[in-house]
């Protein structure tokens, strides 16, 4: 690690370098890109969740004034490859035909499936020409529930699938039925979560322009994958790397929905390379809500063996997850989701038999949080429900459970989907948790609940831990280069969408090279500036793209060093990095980086410098071996109406590993904004379908995201166990707030409502569906 | 053929003339003929406020309103809230401070809601300042830091007004 200078960036809260351009509506989000005879698309959607098309006439959509081509699959077909987009993460153990169509002209399988596409002057014109598209549809059966996919006798996501499974798998270790035999006591729960979209505030888009001198399709994206994008279109279009670029500008926020390469991506690339029109679609809200991938429902039903004094013996059950009607991405959802359930627990044997079952719906693939929340929500209702079967108190249950400091590092008897073991790396879970009890004063609750009592009022209290594995590899790069003018400048495959990224990494660098961080220009996602890159997922950009970026900025320091003292005729062990200079310590005797710069780009016909090397880059990427775990204990009070079923959070405590911070205010800006998506994930965000798998929520205001006024005053509360596993000891954040939060506020509703019984065991909890419970409980007022 | 309509308005001091269909409403007429991109739209019906704008003085969800019904009127970006000289308006000042922004995407719209709010009610507590933030949606901050940079602007505003 680098010294802990006191001059040192890393660890202070910076302003961001982000905020000048964005706080004057000078920020450069997709749809602000206007290139000169732009057009235009919209596209035909499904307008059933399953049907075979018999026709689709445009004859009518073409005639109209402003319309340049209407294009179905038949019409991409000559520039494309594939009728298919490739399944994102390659796996030999899906079956084949489950991804994504470009444009459909078959089998439609979920409403907003993608069928044609309009080119026009306007965005407006587009529309009312794929409204003038004559499509003839024959409905069939939907698949609209993934319990009744299961089904036998149902019909089938796609005519002619043996089933609707796309995959199967038993997450198991230990002998479960061991744990089960000498079992003091025996719960069995049975929990239905949902978890709705991302809902970036932009939406998704795409503009495409075909350069036929340069022989170059650049395409713009708003996603969180840049290169993947690049590799996407390189195969979809039979191009070489040369000849595809794609620029990632602001991103507008993602949450997972933009960390895959859509159907509306290569449609609108190709339609560009095929009319040779620079072409722009823009994501709208309800194409959003129908088009945009979501995370959905997971049904959990398990046993839990437990001992007399309440510690896990066995859990074993099945699990049941919607995976929608294509796999474009793969099933990690389900797979984080049952390696997540033991959480920083201990859980000797387990054994849970899960279904990735295909409906008629759009896909789903994670959303912040990615499967985790859902696990940690079955987990910590099991340790609720083991408080109240033995009497005693939901902190000294998970006391109990908790993997002890001691045990650190904790190595489960899991594997992560690249095979390598899950192992916890630091902290110490029970002080972690210890804090939060002791910061949201769980003590001294009865006497507030009592209290508040006395004035009629409902109050519950509600606890949950959750770890997320976070930096997830195999890499992510980072190159840094002084260039001739002396600027400082790193370029990364990593993809920030809010999280204040560039302000990190330029931070890391500024203590390599001495440099203030508002004096390094970062550049992301852009693949004609650096070769690799994987993008923004799995909370892993600080540590894989900030541990690169360290090490690049370490080589280049090195390289300064070595010139500085050719040039400055000093030892490198008496030089230092400061503002922007090379000084010999103690004098006055200094070089300026950008003098250092000119000298390694060479004077023509002399040698460079002894020791030297043309230019002033460094690469040296780092490669994880292991996801990195930070832990949260979160701590919750909540009233409840009981005589309209609403939910009002009083006061919200996070305690968060977030092992080196790079940046407080930025880790602290990311755990709350997760939190709140947590939330909404608990009480209010549900994407609604019918019993013909139509949606019935595409809305803002039928789907609720939390606004102001539903959020509580949330303390976060910072430890810092660094990884052993990065060279900056750093752990993901940017979804760490949300995995809990859901499994506490649930457990402040129940807490709240604990004497007549009331078992809650389902999210979102809307005030109806609440007052509907306690309804039946008895309970409303 | 020409079905386009003029649409004639004043926009953060300057005066503007355009024309667009009859149909385009004024986030899109700003955004897409006057190029004032600092405006953005995040639902286009009325629900997550990202498009606000200030119209005579009263904030509006840009994507509810059409653009000829601003024809004659007096609109307010947020690209006309820093003064001439560069120096931030006390609410962009304080949210980034505050650290009030992520993505940014729906910082316009919320910086123009709080423009009328501090202007109507520059002595709004936490409460009042959630209610009047309340139609406007953000993913990113979990909205902590935007309700205390606008505390913070407010006081600042009120502190020169008071002066």
């Amino acid at each position: 690690m680098p010294d802990a200078k006191p001059e040192a960036m890393i660890g202070r809260s910076v302003r961001r370098l982000e905020d000048p351009a964005l706080i004057r509506g000078q920020g450069r989000f997709l749809d602000d890109l206007s290139l000169p005879g732009q057009t235009h698309a919209a596209f035909l959607r499904s307008p059933v969740a399953h049907g075979r098309i018999r026709r689709i006439d445009t004859e009518t959509a073409r005639t109209l004034p402003g319309v340049r081509a209407v294009l179905t699959l038949a019409d991409l077909r000559p520039v494309l490859t594939a009728d298919r987009l490739p399944l994102q993460f390659r796996s030999a153990t899906l079956p084949t035909g489950i991804t994504p169509f470009v444009l459909n002209e078959g089998e439609v399988v979920y409403v907003g499936e993608t069928i044609a596409l309009v080119v026009a002057d306007s965005r407006a014109i587009a529309e009312d020409a794929a409204a003038l598209i004559d499509l003839d549809i024959e409905e069939l059966d939907p698949v609209a529930d993934c319990r009744d996919a299961l089904d036998e006798a149902g019909p089938r996501v796609y005519a002619g699938r043996a089933d609707n499974v796309f995959s199967r798998f038993r997450q198991a270790y230990g002998d479960a039925d061991a744990g089960f035999a000498a079992a003091a006591h025996r719960l069995s729960l049975s929990l239905k979560q949902h978890r709705g979209g991302a809902h970036p505030i932009e939406g998704r888009g795409v503009v495409a322009s075909f350069d036929r001198f340069a022989d170059q399709l650049t395409v713009w994206s708003s996603t969180q994958l840049a290169h993947e994008a690049r590799g996407f279109l390189v195969e979809l279009l039979g191009r070489d790397e040369n000849g595809v670029r794609v620029v990632t500008p602001d991103v507008g926020g993602g949450f997972g929905a933009k960390y895959l390469f859509y159907p509306e991506e290569i449609a609108v690339a190709a339609a560009s390379l095929l009319t040779g029109l620079p072409i722009k679609w823009v994501e709208d809200r309800r194409e959003h809500f129908l088009a945009a991938i979501q995370e959905r429902d997971q049904y959990w039903d398990f046993e839990a063996a437990v001992d007399a004094d309440g510690r896990l013996l066995a859990v074993r059950g099945r699990m049941v997850s919607d995976a929608g009607a294509y796999v474009p991405q793969g099933i990690n959802l389900a797979y984080n989701a049952s390696t997540a359930f033991p959480g920083p627990y201990v859980l000797p044997a387990y054994d849970l038999d899960v279904f990735v079952t295909a409906t008629n719906k759009v896909p789903t693939i994670p959303v912040r949080g990615a499967g985790y929340p859902e696990g940690t929500f079955a987990m910590e209702r099991l340790l609720d429900a083991i408080a109240r079967e033995l009497g005693l108190d939901r902190a000294e249950v998970r006391r109990r459970n908790l993997v002890p400091g001691e045990a650190m590092p904790y190595r489960t008897p899991m594997a992560s989907r690249s095979g390598s073991a899950i192992l916890y790396d630091s902290g110490d879970f029970p002080a972690i948790f210890a804090q939060a009890l002791e910061r949201i004063d769980y003590a001294g609750f009865e006497a507030r609940r009592a209290a508040a009592a006395e004035e009629g009022r409902t109050l519950g209290i509600g606890i949950a831990c959750g770890i997320k594995g976070t930096g997830r590899g195999p890499y992510e790069s980072g190159l840094v280069r002084i260039g001739k003018s002396g600027r400082v400048s790193v370029y990364t495959g990593a993809m920030p969408m809010g999280q204040g990224l560039k302000t990190a990494l330029a931070q890391i660098t500024a203590d390599q090279l001495g440099v203030a961080p508002d004096q390094i220009t970062v550049i992301c996602g852009d693949t004609g500036t650096i070769p690799l890159g994987l993008g923004g997922f799995a909370s892993r950009q600080t540590v894989t793209a900030g541990s690169s970026v360290h090490q690049a900025a370490a080589v280049v320091r090195r390289k300064v060093l070595t010139v500085a003292s050719e040039l400055l005729e000093a030892p490198e062990g008496d030089l230092e990095l400061v503002n922007g200079e090379v000084r010999v310590k103690g004098t006055d005797r200094a070089i300026t980086l950008k003098a250092v710069a000119e000298v390694v780009s060479g004077v023509p016909g002399y040698a460079l410098p002894k020791g030297a090397e043309p230019g002033l880059e460094g690469q040296d990427p780092f490669l994880p071996t292991g996801l990195t775990y930070g832990m949260a204990a979160h701590a919750v009070e909540a009233e409840v109406d009981t005589g309209t079923g609403n939910v009002k959070l009083l006061r919200y405590v996070v305690v968060n590993d977030c092992g080196r911070a790079i940046n407080p205010m930025l880790v602290e800006g990311q755990i709350v904004g997760g939190v709140v998506h947590g939330i909404g994930n608990a009480l209010f965000e549900w994407m609604g379908y019918d019993d013909r798998a139509q949606p019935i929520t595409t809305t803002l205001a039928e789907y609720l995201l939390p606004t102001c006024t539903e959020i509580p005053p949330i303390e976060v509360h910072l430890v810092e166990y660094p990884s052993p596993l990065n060279p900056l000891g750093v752990k993901g954040v940017g979804e760490a707030g949300t995995v809990p939060a859901a499994a506490a506020i649930i457990s402040a509703v129940e807490d709240a409502l604990r004497e007549p019984g009331i078992r809650l065991g389902e999210v979102p909890l809307s005030p109806h569906r609440l007052y509907q419970i306690m309804r039946d409980c008895g309970r409303s007022a | 053929m020409d079905d386009t309509i003029a649409v004639a308005l004043r926009v953060n001091g300057r005066t503007f003339q355009g024309r667009c269909e009859p149909r385009t409403h004024l986030a899109d007429f700003l955004r897409h003929e006057l190029g004032l991109t600092g405006t953005h739209v995040g639902c286009e019906h009325g629900v997550c406020g990202a498009c606000t704008v200030l119209v005579d003085g009263r904030a509006v969800r840009g994507c509810l309103m059409l653009a000829a019904q601003a024809d004659g009127a007096e609109v307010r970006t947020v690209e006309g809230l820093a003064a001439a000289d560069g120096t931030l308006h006390p609410l962009q000042a304080a949210f980034v401070e505050a650290h009030a922004l992520q993505c940014g995407f729906c910082t316009p719209g919320i910086l123009m809601t709080l423009v009328e709010v501090l202007n109507d009610t520059p002595d709004a507590d936490e409460a009042e300042m959630r209610e009047a933030l309340s139609g406007n949606l953000c993913r990113c901050t979990g909205y902590q830091n935007i309700v205390k940079a606008a505390l913070t602007a407010a006081k600042a505003v009120s502190g020169v007004r008071g002066a």
